[in-house]
């Protein structure tokens, strides 16, 4: 019970004292704390329109931190999220452009090929993680990289005539839901957050309840006993890579079939992928812990937006108070530290 | 058009782009060498870009000429101050030096870029008043052939990174500070043994990358970028981070790997003006880089192993 009470504490103290930095921030560059964070407050839930473009960027952060908690329950670092999104974005829009049906088959149909697209890009690191031993982070990193400009040239030369963006995905492979809007304002709110929710399902069920959840986890406390004991850490390697590769490629099909219904030529990575780590470490790596820490990331996000406008803070102070929040639960063995010798003194 | 010509195309082109990833890439192999993980050299050239640009902005136009020099002397100050985060993290508390690299590249961003809008109102900087020239090098240039090849059009800050490539080899594998810095990155519990402080050391590591990535930044805003915005430093802080494993984690290596990856950068910028790479699509030249990485580090091109303690954090009485 202690144990579980500082699992929940860690995160706790790292989101307290970020948002204490960010107050520090606004303080020492002579904002208001007060109006700068109650323009966050407003950007989250001031109108039904934010509570809705919030649950919207809630979609991908679940999946994307799904993606990088799976992983990390085998004991592997998938820093490549973000290029798996955007192979599985491109995928789901090339299935929603490309072909025409019935909904019950286009819209799991696009969803998943983005799956098996971002799978299959996750699962590159994962072979060669398995075969020639190599670590996995600078692979991920790398393929993030090749994905970036792979999809982008896929956009502009394969999808389209040299344009920077597809065509609108049809209908029937859409995520869009008109009473979503509705009921938000018209908001950009989408079915996808049921898919999403559903993924955290599956990852709890894989992991706690499937035997080859256990063997996953083995692999990831301790490889060397789980061969002993007769498992394939190889097998596992790459079953973990493939499925978080997955996840990520789905939160790609939140954007294309949902926020966007296109893929677009970037300049730049989205951020989701990278995000997603912080929702995987602040959640602890368990499906419910992401989709709580994917609910703070996304109202921290989506109400940045509001703070120029309502305070004049930039909306940066937004990701310094992400990344200091990351900073201190990664330290966590520092926050142990002091909160050990707070209790020694309360003892005394 | 002749083998000259074209070669006095590339080459400069080359050393301009290869620049910042051969010093970035460097302070890489100090980190890493003594056993720190550094996913955070993109953070790093950040704020150097940022600084050297700001720095530049306010006392460029009393400075004059000596304006872009002082300018990466700030930019190397700041990138030193701030790896002091990672390497508090990673070394001291034990992160997981992944993890903090990446928080360390979203706080540069968001940090660097919260400033810039303090001051300016808006997401961008001003140009630079004095930026770098290219030049022609004295006596060196009039050499025939390779004079106009590699010395008549080309910035300093290139032949300074160079320059620094041989003297962190000499440093790293001919003094006895190489030698401990190495050792604390391979076993760093023998390295303690033999009175070495591993804590001491690896913080000089990370703070050296932190000089290196600052400088990096710092000679790309004040050659390429000549203002700072979000998208400055887009990735090369990665392929500096290629460049490293590409190079095997020696700094020769990765002088090489940055060499060639800055050709792969310059060319598409280039690559419409020689005959031979006018064909080949501009997508292959932007991966080639990241999926060399990759083969080298499958054992394709030669194998590439990370120095055995690294992203290790150290424990003292730990076995």
């Amino acid at each position: 019970m202690v144990k579980r009470l500082s699992h929940l504490l860690v995160p706790l103290i790292a989101i307290i004292l970020g948002l204490a930095a960010g107050a520090l921030i606004m303080l020492v560059s002579g904002y208001s704390v007060a109006s700068g964070y109650s323009a966050l407050w407003n950007g989250i839930f001031g109108e039904i329109y934010y509570v809705g473009e919030t649950i919207r960027q809630i979609t991908p952060y679940i999946l994307s931190g799904l993606a990088v908690a799976f992983a990390f329950r085998t004991g592997l670092f998938n820093i490549g999220v973000e290029g798996q999104l955007l192979v599985g974005w491109t995928a789901a829009v090339w299935v929603g452009t490309a072909f025409d049906g019935p909904a019950y088959i286009h819209l799991p149909l696009a969803l998943i090929t983005a799956a098996a697209a971002g799978g299959l890009w996750g699962f590159i690191p994962g072979i060669l993680k398995a075969r020639f031993y190599v670590h996995e982070v600078i692979v991920t990193i790398m393929m993030n990289y090749i994905a970036l400009h792979m999809t982008n040239y896929i956009i502009s030369n394969v999808l389209t005539d040299h344009q920077d963006k597809t065509g609108k995905i049809h209908e029937s492979a859409s995520l869009r839901s008109p009473f979503l809007e509705q009921i938000t304002d018209y908001s950009r709110l989408h079915l996808g957050i049921i898919v999403a929710l559903l993924a955290a399902v599956i990852m709890w069920f894989i992991i706690n309840k499937s035997t080859k959840g256990f063997e996953l986890r083995a692999v990831g406390f301790n490889q060397h006993a789980s061969q002993y004991a007769g498992m394939s850490v190889r097998k596992n390697i790459m079953t973990s890579m493939l499925i978080s590769g997955a996840f990520a490629g789905l939160a790609g099909a939140m954007e294309g079939l949902g926020t966007f219904e296109y893929a677009a030529v970037k300049g730049a990575f989205t951020g989701v992928g990278f995000d997603g780590i912080a929702v995987a470490l602040l959640g602890g790596n368990t499906a419910v812990g992401v989709v709580l820490a994917a609910c703070l990331l996304g109202g921290l996000k989506i109400g940045a937006l509001n703070m120029p406008i309502e305070s004049g803070v930039p909306s940066e102070v937004v990701d310094i108070v992400i990344a200091i929040i990351i900073l201190f639960v990664a330290s966590s063995y520092a926050i142990r530290f002091v909160m050990g010798k707070l209790k020694k003194k309360g003892a005394n | 058009m002749d083998i000259v010509q074209i070669l006095s195309i590339i080459v400069p082109a080359t050393l301009v782009y290869a620049a910042p990833l051969i010093l970035t890439a460097l302070g890489g192999v100090f980190s890493e060498r003594s056993g720190v993980v550094n996913i955070g050299l993109e953070g790093l050239m950040i704020i150097g870009a940022f600084t050297s640009v700001l720095f530049n902005l306010f006392f460029g136009q009393e400075l004059g000429a000596a304006a872009p020099w002082l300018s990466l002397l700030a930019a190397m100050a700041a990138g030193a101050l701030f790896s002091l985060i990672h390497a508090a993290a990673a070394i001291s508390f034990r992160a997981d030096q992944t993890v903090s690299g990446v928080a360390i590249n979203m706080l540069a961003l968001g940090a660097t870029l919260f400033i810039v809008k303090l001051i300016y109102g808006k997401a961008q900087t001003d140009k630079i008043p004095e930026p770098f020239y290219k030049t022609k090098i004295p006596g060196l240039g009039d050499i025939p052939v390779l004079g106009k090849i590699f010395f008549s059009d080309v910035y300093y800050t290139s032949i300074l990174a160079i320059a620094l490539a041989f003297i962190s080899w000499f440093i790293l594998f001919k003094t006895p500070f190489g030698l401990r810095i190495r050792s604390v990155g391979e076993h760093p519990m023998a390295a303690d043994t033999m009175g070495i402080n591993v804590y001491k050391m690896r913080y000089i590591g990370v703070m050296i990358s932190g000089l290196f990535g600052g400088l990096g930044g710092g000679v790309y805003a004040s050659t390429i970028a000549l203002d700072f915005t979000h998208s400055t430093i887009s990735g090369q802080g990665f392929i500096a981070l290629a460049a490293l494993v590409f190079g095997k984690w020696h700094p020769i290596g990765a002088l090489g790997a940055a060499l060639f990856f800055g050709f792969a950068q310059s060319l598409s910028i280039i690559g419409s003006l020689l005959p031979l790479f006018k064909d080949i699509p501009n997508v292959y030249m932007l991966m080639a880089p990241y999926i060399l990485t990759i083969l080298a580090l499958t054992g394709f091109i030669g194998r590439a192993d990370a120095p055995k303690a690294n992203g290790v954090p150290y424990i003292k009485g730990k076995r």
